[in-house]
């Protein structure tokens, strides 16, 4: 009996493997080390005001998106009209951190498409992207009040994304305080 | 074929390593040496199959620099893992540490190869204990 069942259950265990690693989704999406924990702390001139500069204590107190962006990716391109849909609607404040750019280039983004972002930390050389962990823009931050980062969002932001992934735990952040 | 061995020869002779950070790292060799280990080490998140040592994306590049900053500054090989696992978590390294979560990627080749030899114990000594002139009958062909 045992000759039988053993290869049976052996196979069956591969087939549940390879079905767990066909489906798993995209394999380049990595769990963030953050969930749960304090967002990294930060400071940098804005991109507008190399003078000005903004960081930790600007999200502080209130639930925060922050958006990790920059010219050369097209992804980004892809989430500005959503990312400016969210603004007008005014119930989270945006803060942007453009990653590994140049402050012309950005600032015409900026004047072109729009700019949905409260203010843009302007991270040049990428060692705050590195803080947030951060390896291919765009990615997008979900921070509450007392700076704990709850989400995670690799690529594109989109609508449907934000209703799923954000919102809840916007509203369950909400209740409880 | 001498030909093709030439190939072969003049294919293998050719390091990769040299297309990218040529210049030397660190004068101090002991240094270079930890800096050259380390980064052979990390994963290139960006471009996965990597490690930042074979990639020029400038992701690994940023790291690179970045690894090299903390052993300039002193830091033990051991805080700079920590250093890239807190912020990348242990998928950016490409030997994991031994721990609770990754300990079934140390055992799971042991107990496999375990299991084989136990099957492969079975079957043999099932076969040995078969009459040594039944065996050949089985294909009924005599």
């Amino acid at each position: 009996m045992f000759r039988y069942i053993a290869p049976l259950i052996a196979v069956v265990l591969l087939i549940g493997f390879l079905v767990i690693g066909l489906t798993r989704g995209d394999p380049r999406a990595l769990p963030s080390p953050f969930i749960g924990k304090p967002a990294p702390q930060f400071e940098l001139p804005t991109l507008k005001d190399p003078e000005v500069t903004i960081g930790s204590k600007d999200l502080a107190g209130k639930f925060s998106l922050v958006n990790v962006w920059a010219t050369w990716c097209a992804g980004c391109r892809a989430e500005h009209g959503f990312l400016l849909d969210l603004a007008a609607q005014g119930s989270i404040p945006i803060y942007g951190i453009n990653w590994r750019d140049t402050r012309p280039k950005a600032l015409q983004w900026i004047a072109q498409l729009g700019d949905p972002y409260v203010a843009s930390a302007y991270d040049e050389t990428g060692r705050v992207g590195i803080d947030w962990g951060v390896y291919g823009a765009p990615e997008s931050f979900l921070v509450s009040a007392d700076g704990v980062v709850l989400h995670k969002h690799l690529g594109p932001l989109s609508r449907e994304a934000w209703e799923q992934d954000f919102l809840p735990l916007i509203e369950a952040g909400g209740a409880s305080r | 074929m001498k030909r093709w061995l030439i190939m072969l020869v003049a294919a293998l002779s050719v390091s990769p390593v040299a297309a990218i950070d040529t210049g030397k790292a660190f004068d101090d060799p002991e240094l270079q040496a930890r800096y050259e280990k380390l980064i052979s080490e990390v994963r290139c998140l960006k471009c996965q199959n990597q490690s930042i040592k074979d990639s020029n994306v400038f992701l690994a590049a940023d790291l690179r620099r970045e690894i090299r900053r903390l052993i300039a500054e002193g830091k033990t090989d051991a805080e700079i893992v920590d250093f890239l696992v807190t912020r990348y978590g242990e998928f950016a390294l490409y030997r994991p540490r031994t721990s609770g979560k990754t300990l079934v990627l140390w055992i799971a080749p042991f107990l496999l190869v375990l299991l084989g030899g136990f099957a492969l114990y079975r079957v043999v000594r099932h076969r040995m204990s078969l009459p040594i002139d039944e065996a050949p009958s089985e294909g009924g062909t005599e």
